[in-house]
């Protein structure tokens, strides 16, 4: 669109800006969230109220939300970077000592009217700071060991709080956002080759204090472990998501059974259908088409923020579009490897699909951040 | 942004894209293995998931008399079920059923064992007969009773009770010795406590009285939850049957017999129809239905009167005298004997060098066949089965009927012996002396017979048509053929010789069971029997013979009585023996008597209709006018 207008080495100002909006961007964050509010009219039974109609309403308030932070030129964000991470730093505190606490672990601050996670916000905020720094940092000192230090300590700070409370699937998705704006911003592939390294020694160490009393994981962190190792091995009992999610997915069959006639949903066999476990309905119900063309969206979500981002010159601009790409890659791969089998089960919902006030409203925040840095551009 | 930043950003870009790009690849992949590659294998475990089969036990056949009434019949009963997949603290539940209705301790254990023993989704039954009350209650705390189902179902019941113990017999809850007995792939036996047939018709005709399961197809949710019927299939009831045996009759001679241990048969002579089998002391055969207890089962299993053993097919008794008949027939239709010749009956026979007594020691003096019957000399017997020979006599007693396996719906019914001297050698290991043959001449030795054998071999002389026994008459409501109105291969003339022996027995008044005969105006022709159980020593034969009396119960001599009448047209035969019961013309006799006397009191004794047959008469049928 932008190319129709011939003043194209001028930023927009005003209303003017939502010509230079990037519409299919925008275009494809509705179809998929689109496909959510579907497919939690089918998991409700046939209910709108129950759940995709709050969903439909925080889409309206996340959609105007990413328009507004869209329209707000990306040197403000870049300016509110690290009060963004104090302050996402500060209510992960909060929420370790005054949180609510749902299913084991406490992750909400109850506002009244939702909940919000600290953590989901975290995941753009930690994004945010690294770019801000790496933008900062000099080309020659970006791979030196004492440069490289403080974005991990950066990470390692939120991720440990989040581990604490524990969300092993959430600290996942921080340490793999601001590991791909390291990537990004050129530090040595060494440092890549050395984390990956250290992670194989950690969970040698995580698998080997089991039963002792330095034990890393809960227990039943351990038990998902386990489970996604050999999902028969208990079939009714932590297996039984694993176990049921796969038939699920699986007898969807080529073209599914067609909408609302999934019956491993609707007979709740499903576990958290309408959250963790939405993609293996959709995938019951419109079958490997219909997985294929979510998949195909979120590829095309990803494949946008690499061509602006590209197009960028400013370094903040382009690391955060490419963060904010990579953590909506983090978050979609990572479920949908989960309810297939081939990760154990950690908690992550399935990006703007799944049932859930704090992703849907941070997701469409952060692509408002994509659309200010698309917006703003120095052309 | 330097323009060394921008590439590197750039090739950096690349190389995550392509990595992004890879795992989602493997994502489309695991997509198309689980939906496309092993769909089918998935759909098939979600409708496993979805669909539970309920079997549908179907209601079991009805046995009726021959009367048209009810022998084994079903009731309605309410049972309480359990699941073990539906409640997860299922003791706790069943504690709290306890509080509801009648429900022990050591029944809640047996139900316990027997859930962990089953697959979690077979339901097990927890208490059956309840009250329609008990129902209401659960069915009012069915929230805090996970898992727990009333049912109606229903229970086998026989309203007649002993009378028809020994023919109907009891069903049973099938057990893991049953199943490990029969090879029977029915479903329905997987159903805990499912009643099959354990003893009688019911177990004989167990298959046909089953019925066939039906299924019922049923969607569930996770917790097990019926959420809607899909399809299914009725089941069939068992088919029906109608036995030849009146109630009348069939009481009675249990009522008859009485503190005896005896059996007693009664066949119509012209076509074979059982109209009497009865055998005592008899059971209740309702304590069987639901498992009987074990001080129930100990104390029949104690009894040495053997109340569990159907006598009238199970027994077999040295016939004694009662075998006279197929001597005749044999020296007749060999040629050995005639009706005018006499032998001379000195109260002994010395065959080798033994003597063979006569029961009467001073002897009969000169008795030709007729009269060797009336006074059942033995002598003469063991002078005409030594004439004929074993072999001969062994034919006509088989042409008889004994010897043979009877062809009838009832368990272990046993084959008796007519012995051979081949069957001796193989059996004894030792020659036939013609000794064994003088002792066969008067029914003792080797030979054995059933009290129905004994039933058929008198109807058979009586009628001279080679008749068959006949306990059902009615199978699945179609009439069962009757068999064995050829006639037998013997000369009338002589079937009409030992027919005045038997005539005399009860009719004249030296005659054996003159005291017994038929009071009314109608005669019975009989033959009484009275077989020695003991072996007499040498010791006790010095000492003079033991009376009867004075032996212990289980060494005295048995009682027999055949017979038929009316003598002019025959129409029953009778077979009584009594245990130890002494002489023939004293125990079993009177029973005879009183039994064909009732026998004769029913008139023409036809067949009732059964109840369904009732119905469709009490609906005239519809005229159509052309």
């Amino acid at each position: 669109m932008s190319s129709l207008l011939n003043d194209h080495h001028k930023i927009p100002s005003g209303f003017r800006k939502i010509l230079y909006f990037h519409w299919p961007l925008a275009l494809l964050l509705v179809a998929v969230c689109s496909a959510g509010f579907l497919m939690l009219f089918s998991v409700a039974g046939g209910k709108f109220s129950t759940w995709a109609e709050p969903q439909v309403m925080r889409f309206g308030v996340g959609f105007i939300a990413m328009i507004i932070i869209g329209f707000t030129p990306i040197s403000v964000w870049k300016s509110l970077s690290v009060p963004a991470y104090l302050v996402g730093i500060a209510l992960l505190f909060y929420v370790e000592y005054f949180g609510a606490t749902g299913k084991g672990a406490q992750r909400w601050i109850d506002l009244g009217f939702m909940k919000l996670q600290p953590s989901e916000l975290m995941k753009i905020a930690l994004v945010m700071i690294v770019a801000l720094y790496y933008d900062w940092l000099d080309e020659e000192r970006v791979s030196k060991v004492q440069w490289v230090l403080p974005p991990l300590i950066l990470t390692a700070l939120p991720m440990a709080l989040v581990l604490n409370q524990p969300d092993l699937g959430t600290a996942i998705l921080l340490a793999g956002g601001a590991g791909v704006v390291m990537l990004l911003a050129g530090v040595s592939l060494w440092y890549f080759g050395g984390a990956i390294g250290a992670i194989i020694g950690v969970v040698w160490a995580v698998i080997g204090s089991k039963g002792t009393a330095y034990q890393i994981l809960k227990d039943y962190q351990y038990r998902r472990i386990e489970t996604f190792l050999d999902p028969s091995s208990d079939p009714l009992g932590s297996g039984y998501h694993i176990t049921q999610s796969k038939i699920a997915l699986g007898s969807g069959g080529f073209s599914g059974r067609g909408y609302m006639e999934g019956t491993q949903s609707r007979l709740n066999f499903l576990p958290e259908k309408h959250t963790d476990f939405i993609f293996t309905t959709l995938a019951e119900e419109f079958g490997f088409v219909g997985g294929i063309t979510l998949l195909v969206l979120y590829i095309l979500i990803i494949l946008c923020c690499y061509v602006t981002a590209m197009q960028n010159r400013n370094r903040f601009a382009a690391l955060l579009t490419l963060g904010v790409a990579a953590t909506f890659f983090f978050y979609f791969s990572v479920n949908m490897l989960m309810v297939m089998g081939l990760a154990p089960v950690v908690g992550v919902p399935l990006p703007l699909v799944s049932y859930g006030g704090s992703a849907m409203l941070v997701l469409l925040g952060a692509f408002g951040l994509v659309q200010s840095a698309h917006i703003h551009r120095p052309r | 942004m330097s323009k060394a930043q921008k590439s590197k950003l750039g090739r950096r870009a690349l190389l995550l894209g392509g990595a992004q790009l890879g795992l989602s690849g493997l994502l489309g992949w695991r997509m198309h293995q689980l939906g496309v590659k092993q769909g089918d294998k998935f759909r098939l475990l979600a409708e496993e998931n979805r669909i539970n089969i309920r079997l549908q036990p179907p209601a079991r056949g009805l046995i009726y008399d021959r009367n048209g009434n009810g022998l084994a019949i079903n009731r309605q009963v309410y049972a309480i079920e359990i699941v073990r997949e539906q409640t997860k603290d299922y003791e706790a539940v069943l504690h709290r059923l306890a509080q509801l209705i009648p429900l022990s301790q050591e029944q809640i254990d047996n139900v316990i064992k027997e859930m962990t023993r089953r697959r979690a989704f077979v339901p097990v039954t927890v208490a059956t007969g309840l009250e329609w009350e008990h129902i209401a209650t659960v069915s009012a705390n069915a929230p805090a009773l996970p898992g727990i189902t009333p049912r109606l179902g229903l229970n086998r019941q026989y309203p007649v009770g002993a009378d028809f113990a020994h023919i109907v017999g009891y069903v049973g809850p099938v057990s893991d010795y049953d199943l490990s007995k029969i090879d029977d792939k029915d479903p329905l036996l997987l159903i805990p406590r499912f009643q099959i047939g354990k003893n009688g018709v019911e177990a004989e005709i167990e298959r046909p009285l089953r019925g066939k399961a039906g299924l019922k197809r049923i969607e569930v949710n996770a917790v097990g939850r019926v959420m809607r019927e899909l399809d299914g299939q009725a089941s069939a009831p068992g088919i029906n049957l109608q036995l030849t045996t009146g109630p009348e009759l069939q009481r009675f001679a249990m009522e008859r017999m009485q503190g005896e241990s005896a059996a007693t048969v009664v066949m119509d002579v012209n076509n074979g129809d059982i109209l009497a089998l009865a055998s005592a002391p008899t059971f209740d055969p309702n304590k069987f239905v639901n498992g009987i207890s074990v001080a129930d089962w100990r104390a029949l299993n104690e009894n040495e009167f053997r109340p569990l053993a159907n006598k009238t097919v199970q027994g077999l008794y040295p016939p004694g005298s009662t075998f006279k008949m197929v001597v005749a027939m044999a020296a007749l239709t060999h040629g050995v004997a005639n009706e005018r010749e006499d032998v001379y009956c000195p109260g002994h026979k010395d065959v080798n060098g033994r003597k063979f007594h006569c029961w009467r020691r001073r002897g009969h003096g000169n008795v030709n066949l007729r009269e060797a019957l009336r006074y059942s000399c033995d002598v003469y017997f063991y002078e005409m089965a030594i004439r004929v020979g074993i072999e001969n006599i062994t034919k006509t007693a088989r042409a008889l009927g004994l010897g043979q396996k009877p062809d009838l719906p009832l368990p272990a019914v046993r084959t008796g012996l007519m012995p051979t001297k081949e069957w001796k050698r193989v059996n004894k290991k030792e020659d036939w002396f013609i000794g064994d043959t003088a002792n066969a001449g008067i029914g003792q030795g080797f030979v054995l017979a059933s009290p129905l054998q004994l039933a058929t071999m008198t109807a058979r002389i009586a009628s001279g048509n080679q008749i068959t026994p006949r306990l059902l008459n009615m199978f699945d409501n179609k009439l069962t053929p009757v068999t064995g109105t050829e006639k037998l291969d013997f000369n009338p003339a002589h079937l009409d010789m030992v027919r005045a022996g038997m005539y005399d027995v009860s009719n004249h008044p030296r005659g054996t069971a003159y005291r017994s005969r038929l009071s009314g105006g109608e005669q019975m022709a009989g033959k009484t029997g009275t077989s020695q159980v003991r072996f007499i020593t040498k010791a006790e034969r010095d000492r003079g013979v033991t009376k009867n009396k004075d032996l212990p119960w289980n060494r005295r001599d048995h009682a027999l009585f055949v017979g038929f009448a009316p003598f002019d047209n025959p129409r029953y035969a009778i077979s009584v023996i009594v245990e130890h019961g002494g002489g023939g013309s004293k125990a079993a006799a009177p029973i005879a008597k009183d039994v064909m006397q009732k026998a004769l009191s029913l008139g023409a004794n036809e067949y009732g209709p059964l109840p369904s047959q009732k119905r469709s008469q009490a609906k005239p049928p519809k005229k159509t006018r052309a």
